[in-house]
């Protein structure tokens, strides 16, 4: 096997293990923590693949961005220190409904293999920032749903303001 | 061939290649024994560095207030970091009752690796660099994250309430000073067309700090507010938070934070000199890449220096004034010139080199003036105390918003 396989193949067990480890913690904190290592996992994967954008992005938002606000989010919560029960009751459900997820998306993705166009290697050098870009603005290509997405963000962003805002005479 | 007096490390790395290849290791695991090796070896030199360094900052401020500094261990205390470090650790580790080990003890090691995770796209000369990542700027900014995670780590699990507030208005600062520091590291991408950090140095003929004076100064202020170090050094402040997050830390554990602090400190003025001051830039640089690491050295150097003198003349902020700074000031700042030099560099780059030089910097000089007008017409309607007399205690001379009768507002 190559050096990249085995790359892979640990960066895999860890994040395979790190997801499995997050959903069976018994405290919050632990299973956020566990969170961080399967999102790195995923960035290295990314990094393998030679998606630097797509990792750097990954770190970006996922561990700069979401995760901090999921442990905010446990730390202000009550009983966040105490540990819980193992899993909560809807966990064998929940394993069945991503299995089955799981099981469509690999049989989609074998037939691909198998039938559909193969994949164009692009090689170290290519540089995906400049065409995701343009592909970003121009109408041709996703402008309409990035600034959807930019308004919804705004909304949100007003949102916020509106709710946190103190209101002249209610409280100091 | 690189010659070994041109360029040593590609010369080094050639030659531990071809050992590699000659014993008959497959390249691509030979290709992997290389990283690893330059990761430890890198690694180890960020961390020697910050024996020095822990030595010249004492020193200097301890000059500024007019002290010797370390002056018994070695010629001119030259050893003495070693010596404290060496002391540090035969010391106790303590863990409070009740704190939670995993993230306690995980959170000094992230806030080393945050720091070190940068020096691998740092580009150090012509021919050096870590990884070569095609979107650099944006991983520095990922890389940040990892910091701020270690920080909430350290205070909450410490099971300390001043461990925990420091921690969170850390987090707070470092989350909004990350806002303007990103818009004005966007005017050096914008100036090179890429993320690039090797085609963001080649692309500086003329230094960007020239071409862009004020988001240089906004991004050095934010890099300062972001690395926790005075005047912005709330995360801890001794007198009022008895030592913020890392206050139920002792002996190596510890250490971590301190090496962890003098490292970014350090790690954003090599970063602010390969955005702003060229980088390897130099003469001779290109075809004496090791002239370059020199260059590079020699100028996040400077801006360190500028830094420890931050450190010993200026008091520190409130954490009201610093959210004002961030909020009212270096964020429309920053969004505004991102703006207008996207505009007139649009405008100016066809014409004469001069004339764009001289174009940028009056459109500078004319935020600048313009925010100062701004922010004096209100300075009648800034925050009056309600509860206490207006006392005469020392203020940060705030060069942007500070009024002309002082401490009074």
């Amino acid at each position: 096997m190559s050096a990249l396989q085995w790359v892979f193949l640990v960066t895999a067990l860890i994040t395979v293990s790190a997801a499995v480890m997050m959903v069976a913690s018994r405290r919050m904190m632990h299973a956020a923590l566990w969170l961080a290592v399967a999102l790195l996992g995923v960035a290295v994967v990314f990094v393998t693949l030679e998606a630097s954008f797509f990792a750097v992005v990954q770190l970006l938002v996922y561990i700069g961005s979401i995760l901090i606000i999921i442990v905010f989010a446990i730390m202000l919560t009550q009983r966040s220190t105490e540990a819980g029960p193992r899993l909560n009751p809807f966990a064998w459900g929940a394993a069945g409904v991503a299995g089955v997820v799981w099981a469509a998306l690999t049989y989609i993705f074998i037939r691909w293999l198998m039938s559909g166009t193969p994949l164009q290697e692009l090689g170290a050098s290519f540089d995906d920032v400049v065409p995701l870009g343009k592909a970003l603005v121009d109408a041709e290509g996703f402008a309409v749903p990035f600034e959807v997405a930019s308004v919804l963000l705004l909304a949100a962003l007003i949102g916020a303001v509106y709710i946190a805002f103190e209101r002249r005479g209610e409280g100091s | 061939m690189a010659v070994f007096w041109q360029d040593p490390i590609t010369f080094l790395r050639l030659w531990l290649e071809n050992l590699l290849l000659s014993w008959g290791v497959p390249a691509d695991w030979a290709l992997v024994i290389r990283f690893a090796v330059g990761a430890v070896l890198l690694v180890t030199a960020a961390l020697l560095l910050v024996i020095l360094q822990l030595w010249l900052e004492r020193k200097l401020i301890g000059r500024i207030q007019d002290r010797l500094g370390p002056n018994r261990v070695g010629p001119w205390g030259l050893l003495q970091p070693i010596a404290d470090v060496l002391k540090i650790f035969t010391k106790e580790h303590i863990t409070p009752a009740g704190a939670d080990r995993i993230p306690f003890n995980l959170a000094p090691v992230l806030s080393v690796a945050a720091a070190l995770m940068v020096w691998a796209v740092i580009p150090f000369s012509a021919t050096v660099f870590g990884a070569d990542l095609n979107v650099g700027i944006l991983y520095l900014l990922a890389v940040g994250a990892l910091g701020e995670l270690a920080i909430i780590l350290a205070g909450w699990g410490s099971n300390n309430k001043y461990a925990l507030l420091g921690a969170l208005r850390t987090v707070a600062q470092l989350i909004s000073y990350s806002v303007p520091m990103t818009l004005s590291a966007l005017v050096p991408v914008m100036f090179s067309g890429s993320l690039h950090l090797s085609v963001i140095t080649r692309a500086q003929e003329v230094w960007f700090i020239v071409l862009a004076p004020v988001p240089a100064l906004i991004f050095l202020t934010a890099s300062v507010a972001e690395v926790g170090r005075a005047p912005f050094d709330l995360p801890e402040a001794e007198s009022e938070l008895v030592a913020g997050y890392s206050v139920e830390y002792s002996g190596l554990k510890f250490g971590f934070f301190y090496v962890a602090e003098f490292l970014k400190a350090f790690t954003v003025s090599l970063i602010f000199a390969v955005l702003f001051l060229g980088g390897w830039r130099g003469p001779g640089a290109e075809s004496y890449p090791v002239l370059g690491f020199v260059y590079l050295m020699l100028k996040s150097g400077i801006v360190y220096l500028l830094m420890i003198l931050f450190r010993g003349t200026l008091p520190r902020f409130r954490i009201d004034q610093v959210m004002d700074l961030n909020w009212k000031v270096l964020t429309p700042l920053a969004l505004i010139l991102l703006m207008v030099i996207a505009l007139a560099d649009y405008f100016l780059r066809g014409t004469l080199p001069l004339v764009r030089i001289l174009g940028l910097l009056c459109i500078n000089g004319l935020a600048y003036l313009v925010l100062d007008r701004v922010l004096s017409s209100r300075e009648r309607l800034r925050r009056r105390l309600v509860a206490q007399p207006v006392r005469p205690v020392a203020r940060p001379e705030n060069l942007i918003t500070s009024s002309d009768v002082g401490g009074r507002s």
